[in-house]
């Protein structure tokens, strides 16, 4: 029986470290001295995002459009100071500059809120709770994998009095909660995902969706502000010394309301649509599919609205704050259980749970059957196993080997998509029996422009966030993932491929 | 299965980490771990955390229903409690919003304030329930809110390691 007493704060810690070295032979022996050499959570993140000040600050990989951004603001805010404002100032009030100041210091911090927190990553699943749901998918749809297309991960559940479809992420290894998406830039699931933005350089979420509503809302202030305030100070200047000549000396103006003008239409209009948004209670991905629309069907409504217009606004943007549930700046103690290495749909379905404990050998006994079962594409076949086996022991690096199967892991669903054996650009197929991620593809065109202003990560796989050197190597590794799963009679092409790869290997 | 760090300093740096649960951890480990239960979340009332009150079969042998559910329950009424929309969270929104944000920097928000109370309602559910049935419940914010983790263990008996032994010892001694 387990008494309170082993409980008590009398037990010493020596024994403590006894049982320890008894029980934990293959993890590392940590002791006080050693206390340096434990890893920070956030070194051993399996997403790919990129952490700064000791964890503090987590952003997705690709940044570049965030500092574009950031120059952007600064450097008309900047000149809208120096050029506009003196004349402005002293011809009508100096609440103008302050009133620019504040509104700047509110942009700002707005922006680097929403850049560098977190939008509300889900962690993924420890292995027991992997092992565990595997288990109960699989008594819920019977055993009867063969290798091919597995039934769809899905459990209902009706929410408000609709029926809400939770899907299976396969990489996270968890059933996602209602409004979670994975995203596959940044490859984790986040909850109430409204989508990635690369002008933050984010993902926008539960989270930091209110820093983001603001940061757009005050933007739009700040660029109507200095738009009209340097057309003011141009035309007041023009009334003395003439047009032409008053460009000649604020020459700044010029490129000051250009860059406003542009700016305008895309984030006020942006600024429009969250509002719309946040008055409904939908997130960027359900506008985007239809999810509530009803045009879907007339019992078709949102579940999670709260009815009134208010109380939705209020919720979303003062509503209580989530902490973060990833602990990045935590320790990564020995006991503690790392999620499970993310597996495809080969090991899913048949395979080994986990391809770290499969030695080289069985791999490519393990993969050569593949081939003769689903007269798949070969050789390249053999090279991946070797690929996994490496890229696993390093979950926290983000080798170059890494993020490429990752995007495709990053799927979530069973890899049998047609369009991954492409390859020629789109790493980030949209799948049609899943209409997942792909949503936030999709270009907000039906509400305002979106030239100047890309919400989707559609450019974002050809301006290649995985570099650019990936996309060759991506092809073998997603032909040898995929294809296993995929019915050759469908394609002759692929047919006759798999024929010359047998009889490749038949010669060996 | 976590474990407490070796010094006092490295366990007041980590949250949600008693003194009292990394013995008990450490325990666990000359003992032998038999099951983990998951308690899933329950989504029919939205994206609130809410958890299934639904009584696993693993832990028939192991617990009454009743004081599962009263745990369980307790916990969906503070996670209920720490994302009410109300005038307090209203307020905690707007002073922070007129504040940049920086308030936060002092004081902690509400939701971290009932996190803390969870955990240490957990906390002594282990002391005085589940651990005496040789049950041990993990913290669902260890585990990303997902779950709730159960860990059944083994009585060892006289047969055990040297902290079985102890154990039958201490029990005959108390």
């Amino acid at each position: 029986m387990y008494s309170l007493k082993h409980l008590g704060v009398a037990e010493p810690m020596r024994e403590c470290e006894y049982s320890q070295i008894s029980t934990r032979s293959s993890t590392p022996m940590e002791s006080p001295h050693k206390r340096k050499s434990l890893k920070k959570k956030w070194q051993a993140f399996q997403g790919r995002n990129k952490f700064y000040c000791d964890g503090r600050i987590m952003m997705a990989r690709q940044t570049g459009v965030f500092y574009l951004t950031l120059v952007l603001i600064v450097v008309t805010s900047g000149l809208f100071f120096v050029f506009d404002c003196p004349f402005l100032s002293s011809h009508l009030t100096p609440a103008i500059p302050v009133m620019g100041g504040v509104l700047f210091g509110f942009v700002m911090g707005t922006l680097l809120r929403t850049s560098f927190s977190d939008p509300g990553v889900l962690p993924r699943a420890t292995p027991d709770e992997a092992a565990d749901l595997e288990r109960q998918i699989d008594v819920a749809n019977g055993s009867g994998t063969t290798g091919y297309r597995p039934p769809p991960r899905t459990r209902e559940v009706v929410i408000n009095g609709q029926t809400v479809k939770l899907k299976y992420c396969f990489t996270c290894k968890i059933f996602r909660p209602p409004r979670a998406s994975h995203c596959s830039l940044c490859d984790n699931c986040v909850e109430r995902f409204d989508h990635h933005c690369p002008w933050v350089g984010n993902c926008v979420g539960r989270r930091n969706y209110r820093f983001f509503y603001m940061f757009i809302l005050s933007l739009s202030f700040l660029t109507l502000f200095i738009f009209s305030f340097v057309i003011t100070h141009v035309i007041l200047r023009s009334h003395s010394i003439g047009f032409l000549s008053a460009l000649k000396d604020s020459p700044a103006s010029v490129l000051e309301v250009v860059v406003c003008f542009f700016s305008v239409w895309s984030i006020v209009g942006l600024s429009g649509f969250h509002t719309y948004l946040i008055g409904s209670n939908q997130t960027t991905n359900e506008d985007i599919k239809g999810s509530w629309s009803s045009k879907r069907g007339k019992d078709n409504y949102n579940p999670y609205s709260h009815g009134n217009l208010f109380t939705n606004c209020c919720a979303a943007l003062c509503g209580p704050l989530p902490p973060s549930l990833i602990d990045r700046r935590g320790y990564v103690l020995p006991n503690t259980p790392l999620p499970a290495p993310p597996t495809n749909g080969i090991t899913m379905y048949g395979a080994t749970q986990s391809q770290s404990h499969m030695c080289d050998q069985d791999q490519c006994i393990q993969s050569t059957k593949f081939v003769l079962q689903a007269a798949a594409t070969p050789l390249l076949q053999s090279a991946e196993p070797r690929l996994v086996t490496e890229e696993l022991p390093l979950p926290g690096r983000t080798s170059l080997g890494g993020p490429c199967p990752s995007l495709l892991l990053g799927q979530p669903t069973p890899p049998t998509s047609t369009p991954s054996l492409s390859c020629d650009g789109e790493i980030i197929p949209p799948h049609p029996s899943h209409p997942p991620e792909p949503p936030h593809l999709h270009p907000h065109a039906p509400h305002h422009h979106h030239a100047p202003h890309p919400h989707h990560h559609f450019l974002t796989p050809e301006e290649a966030p995985s570099p650019p050197g990936m996309l060759p190597c991506g092809s073998p590794l997603s032909h040898s993932h995929t294809v296993p799963f995929y019915h050759p009679a469908s394609q002759d092409s692929l047919h006759e491929d798999s024929v010359r790869g047998l009889v490749k290997l038949s010669s060996v | 299965m976590l474990s407490g760090p070796r010094t006092a300093t490295d366990r007041s740096k980590l949250p949600f980490c008693h003194e009292s649960f990394h013995n008990l951890q450490e325990l666990r480990h000359s003992a032998s771990l038999a099951n983990k239960v998951f308690i899933q979340r329950d989504y029919t009332e939205g994206t609130i955390c809410r958890f299934q009150t639904k009584f696993p079969s693993e832990l028939e042998s192991r617990i009454e229903r009743s004081l599962f559910e009263d745990t369980v329950k307790t916990l969906n009424n503070y996670y209920a409690e720490a994302e009410k929309i109300g005038g307090q969270s209203y307020l905690e929104g707007c002073l922070a919003c007129t504040t940049a944000y920086l308030i936060f920097l002092c004081m902690e928000t509400r939701y971290e304030k009932v996190l803390k109370k969870i955990s240490r309602y957990i906390q002594e559910q282990n002391e005085k329930i589940y651990a005496p049935r040789g049950l041990l419940i993990t913290d669902p914010i260890d585990r990303g809110m997902r779950v709730i983790e159960i860990s059944i263990y083994e009585d060892r008996g006289s047969s055990g390691s040297s902290s079985g032994s102890s154990s039958t010892t201490s029990s005959s001694g108390r």
